[in-house]
């Protein structure tokens, strides 16, 4: 039974993680540009919650309202400074969103200050399920694994399914011909760009009552989603998936069993990957 | 372009000659500070402004050659450099040699994000492991001896001259290799890698031996680093350590050596007077460095370059 609750934790976790890394390998995918500040947009999730659930009481206020404001920082950001990356190399963006990164954790340091919060699980999501007489497993550990797989449905169900969908995939293809076809692809790309941003912040935020809101939490992230993105292949969706999933059981698995090394277990995980297909599992030259 | 920048070079190598001449104890070891930084930048710029390769994992060298400096040093005496240098240096060569090897299988922007999972993977090996202290690192009480005659590097004058020795030969260093059929054969893979395999280079080979230079040269920056401090901790391998690096060389402008420690001086120098207007520095940080990749493309040399474009003429001055 102990090791169900790890499987359980093991498939939450790898889903959360998932929802970031999804946002990432979009943004890669799609606009061709390497967002570090991806991390970031976690971090900002979580206070999001923290702060709109202490205002409004309620975290079920706090999350629609997070999504908003999240959105809306994505678009603003994709306008003011990313549009001006997509014909740049892959060193000035690592920079430009190194430098967002500086500046979103020093403005959450500024207005929020550098305390480690506890966001309280809403109340009726608050109970245990009984496993046997002596384990049980949280009701709301289950709640963001399903939460998320539905998520995970609902962005392969709009990308292959809907006429959305197609004018993105269209877009990445090929930029130039769905210009000339008439999209407007500048759309396509602050859409995708904010999308990418809210996932990331949802994330953060149903993660903030199982994982506490503290300083560090968005980079911590961003590295075990670059992880993710380089095993499943940059902008595949599916890759994103199943490498999350792996990442989840190799990361719980690794702290139960070797505690010290744990944190090594993703990174050589990675490593045996790259030597068998350096363009991870699902990636394309 | 190259002889233009010479004058500088002698100016700039005169004034860090006499510094110590004018100089506080404060900046003494201000400078100091920034030398070793130029060393690391100087190491950097050979991977990203001539080889092409944007490695945001470099600090993990740095790193690894202070610890091992920090490990094999005597508890109380100080720590024979000729001894303790060879071992730092060849355990970041040999960390380079390793990570290269994988890392080189791929190429853009997953050689970005592999680079730095590795340097995470070096920084967690270190942050969570019992074997140097954890995450609060280990002291190193003495600096060490050189055995020369005369030269005590606890003293921050001979220290301030030990590290500008040891920048001007990896300057001179780098200088030479960059001019010679290896250094050539980098920049080719740099403008085009197709081409250069075509013309009959392992240009593998070539990239992995360039990776392993520029780690056993952050290694040089981390053993200076941890000497002059006296201490090591896992922050020295942090991410964030990696892009400051790559900020320094495209705040100064890659590609060349002198904008490589130009960029040194001028971040860390910003880092100062930043720090004393606010304790949010990072926040007026943050924002020069988006600033800066959206105004300043080609670093602060490239401003050099921009004086000296009107003098030849162009293409569309002759028509008109």
């Amino acid at each position: 039974m102990e090791w169900l609750i790890q499987i359980l934790n093991s498939v939450q976790y790898g889903l959360l993680l998932f929802l970031v890394a999804s946002g990432l390998t979009l943004i890669f995918g799609i606009m061709g540009v390497i967002n570090l500040a991806h991390g970031s947009f976690y971090m900002i999730g979580a206070y999001l919650a923290f702060t709109l659930s202490s205002l409004t009481g309620s975290l079920w206020l706090a999350i629609p309202l997070g999504i908003v404001v999240s959105a809306a920082l994505g678009l603003v950001l994709e306008w003011a400074l990313i549009s001006r990356l997509y014909r740049r190399d892959h060193l000035y963006q690592v920079l430009l969103t190194f430098g967002l990164i500086l500046v979103f954790e020093e403005l959450r340091s500024i207005i929020v200050g550098d305390d480690v919060h506890s966001v309280a699980i809403p109340a009726a999501l608050a109970a245990s399920l009984p496993l046997t007489d002596t384990l049980s497993y949280p009701v709301y550990r289950l709640f963001i694994s399903a939460v998320c797989l539905a998520l995970a449905a609902l962005m392969y169900v709009t990308i292959q399914k809907t006429r959305f969908g197609m004018m993105i995939r269209a877009a990445a293809s090929n930029p130039e011909m769905a210009t000339s076809l008439g999209l407007d692809i500048r759309w396509i790309h602050a859409l995708v760009f904010a999308a990418g941003v809210a996932l990331a912040a949802f994330a953060g935020m149903i993660a903030a009552p199982v994982s506490s809101v503290f300083p560090g939490m968005g980079s911590q992230v961003l590295i075990v989603c670059f992880v993710i993105v380089v095993i499943g292949g940059i902008g595949s969706l599916k890759g994103a998936l199943i490498a999350a999933l792996l990442i989840g059981f190799a990361d719980t698995f690794g702290k139960v069993l070797f505690p010290d090394y744990a944190s090594i277990a993703v990174y050589l995980l990675m490593a045996v990957v790259l030597l068998f297909r350096p363009l991870g599992l699902f990636g394309r030259a | 372009m190259k002889r233009s920048l010479l004058p500088w070079l002698i100016v700039a190598a005169i004034l860090l000659l006499l510094f110590p001449a004018v100089a506080e104890k404060f900046y003494l070891q201000l400078v100091t500070k920034i030398m070793i930084l130029s060393i690391f930048a100087l190491s950097l710029d050979l991977l990203v402004g001539y080889t092409g390769l944007v490695s945001l994992g470099h600090a993990a060298y740095f790193g690894i050659a202070a610890y091992t400096y920090a490990l094999v040093s005597p508890a109380a005496d100080p720590a024979n450099v000729w001894l303790t240098l060879p071992l730092a240096l060849a355990a970041s060569a040999a960390a380079a040699l390793l990570v290269g090897a994988l890392v080189l299988r791929t190429s853009g922007v997953y050689f970005i994000m592999v680079t730095l999972a590795f340097a995470q993977m070096a920084y967690y090996f270190f942050h969570d492991t019992r074997i140097a202290g954890g995450s609060d690192g280990i002291y190193v009480n003495t600096r060490p001896d050189a055995l020369l005659p005369g030269v005590d590097l606890a003293n921050d004058l001979h220290f301030y001259y030990f590290v500008l020795a040891a920048l001007a030969i990896v300057f001179a260093l780098l200088a030479i290799i960059l001019r010679s059929p290896f250094g050539r054969a980098l920049q080719g893979i740099k403008a085009n890698e197709h081409r250069m395999r075509a013309l009959g280079f392992a240009t593998l080979r070539y990239k992995l031996a360039a990776f392993v230079l520029a780690g056993t040269i952050a290694g040089l920056a981390g053993y200076l680093a941890a000497a002059k401090e006296g201490y090591v901790n896992p922050e020295m391998m942090a991410w964030h350590q990696s892009g400051t690096v790559l900020m320094m060389l495209i705040l100064g402008g890659m590609g060349t050596l002198l904008g490589a420690v130009l960029g040194a001086f001028s971040y860390v120098l910003l880092q100062e007077w930043f720090s004393a207007l606010t304790k949010h520095w990072q926040l007026l940080m943050g924002m020069f460095i988006v600033a800066a990749v959206l105004l300043l493309p080609q670093g602060l040399i490239g401003l050099h370059q921009l004086r000296m474009k009107p003098r030849l003429p162009r293409a569309e001055d002759e028509r008109d």
